[in-house]
């Protein structure tokens, strides 16, 4: 099962059916089972039979999962494989010592991969998705894996299943979580 | 949260209004008429029509003109979009959108902007689910434009039923076009909502079609408000 985490301001909001739903969506035409949680009601005992994490985007506007990072910092003992994405490669490197600072991505992009990466593949360059406020200075080891010319695009921590992108996969890139879901479980852990 | 959304009086529209209605407050709707029929943020036939669903659904109404000029037509959306934050106190704005980026990431500069948050609840959803949805929850949706083939002019008026979507599910698989008409394969109008308060009824006779070569659109000459 791959657990889904809202970063949305609120449980139940507007933007829920914009940032899990579509990941939701992936997830499920590949035949993993999927539950959604909000950040807020996650709790150790909810996390158990998760084969994987998935912490989700969220509204331009909507930065309170930064404010509240210490709802968060079970993501350091995680013990499966995790992805971030946009929004939530944000909190991973907030809980990881990271930072992040102002800079506005909206639209289509160029993204470089620059390291061989389990989910994003071999170097290459693609078009992806962005739509954020804020860029990622990565957590001190962690593996920058793709750049775009605005910002870090996707990242990896140094020795565990744990990735970060800040593009939205879930728009025309939904092989990022595919490759993601298919790292999930004891096997690769193993 | 007050929200204004984006109407152009068509299924998309109107079902992002009622997810939006669900979670937050409508304080009014957003409409562009476009002169540039082949505008790529706002073209619908019968956008004119949008200011009697508002009256039937009891939400107030922001109109604006645009000549549909490429990016300059943003402008205008832009402009739309401070009135309604001036008259109404919106501290966001709801699209319809389904997959267009090109549409989501335009509505998405505006609102960063103007200082304002955006939502698309139906950003990449179920195609499939989404269409069952809105027969299910008693939306009454006709089809007033088809731009692709093999679409003939007896859809022009059509309503979406289960035997409708059917149809376009064969479509879709025949012809590659998208079930929602996110391609723009087809427009529609919605007649009725659950929460309308009244229903919009059209006359035979108040309707004029134009069709040829796969391409049409029914244009409705005249509509009132009836009971439900």
């Amino acid at each position: 099962m791959i657990l889904l985490v809202d970063l949305a301001e609120k449980p139940g909001s507007l933007s829920r059916d914009e940032y899990v739903g579509p990941v939701a969506r992936i997830i499920a035409a590949i035949g993993y089972e999927w539950r959604e949680v909000h950040f807020s009601e996650i709790t150790a005992a909810g996390i158990t039979d998760a084969d994987g994490i998935v912490l989700c985007g969220t509204a331009l506007k909507d930065n309170a999962f930064a404010e509240r990072v210490q709802d968060l910092v079970w993501l350091r003992d995680a013990r499966v494989p995790v992805l971030g994405i946009c929004a939530g490669m944000q909190a991973l490197c907030l809980v990881f010592g990271g930072s992040i600072r102002p800079a506005v991505g909206i639209g289509m992009t160029e993204v470089r991969v620059v390291q061989p990466d389990p989910v994003l593949g071999e170097p290459h360059t693609f078009t992806a998705y962005e739509l954020h406020t804020f860029a990622c200075e990565p957590p001190a080891g962690w593996v920058t894996t793709a750049v775009s010319d605005r910002c870090v695009q996707a990242i990896r921590h140094p020795d565990r299943p744990v990735f970060g992108v800040m593009f939205h996969p879930e728009v025309r890139n939904d092989a990022v979580v595919e490759r993601f879901c298919a790292i999930c479980g004891p096997a690769y852990l193993q | 949260m007050k929200l204004g959304v984006l109407c152009s009086g068509g299924k998309d529209s109107w079902y992002a209004c009622s997810r939006a209605m669900e979670k937050e407050e409508v304080a009014c709707l957003i409409s562009i008429r476009s002169k540039n029929d082949a505008s790529y943020m706002f073209h619908t036939p019968d956008v004119h029509l949008v200011p009697l669903q508002a009256e039937a659904a009891g939400i107030p109404l922001v109109t604006v003109e645009t000549d549909g000029v490429e990016e300059a037509e943003l402008a205008d959306l832009s402009r739309a979009i401070s009135i309604a934050a001036e008259e109404y106190g919106i501290e966001g704005v709801v699209t319809g959108a389904l997959m267009s980026v090109y549409q989501a990431s335009r509505v998405q500069r505006i609102c960063r902007d103007l200082g304002l948050w955006c939502f698309n609840p139906l950003w990449y959803t179920d195609p499939e689910a989404y269409m069952e949805r809105i027969i299910a929850s008693g939306f009454s949706v006709i089809v007033t434009g088809v731009f692709s083939a093999p679409f003939g002019a007896d859809w022009l008026g059509r309503n979406i039923d289960r035997e409708a979507l059917a149809e376009l599910r064969r479509y879709a698989q025949s012809d590659r076009i998208t079930l929602t008409g996110e391609g723009g394969e087809y427009e529609t109008l919605v007649l009725d909502a659950p929460f309308f308060r009244q229903r919009i009824a059209i006359g035979e006779a108040e309707t004029e079609t134009e069709y040829a070569n796969y391409r049409g659109v029914l244009k409705i000459t005249r509509a009132e408000l009836v009971a439900k």
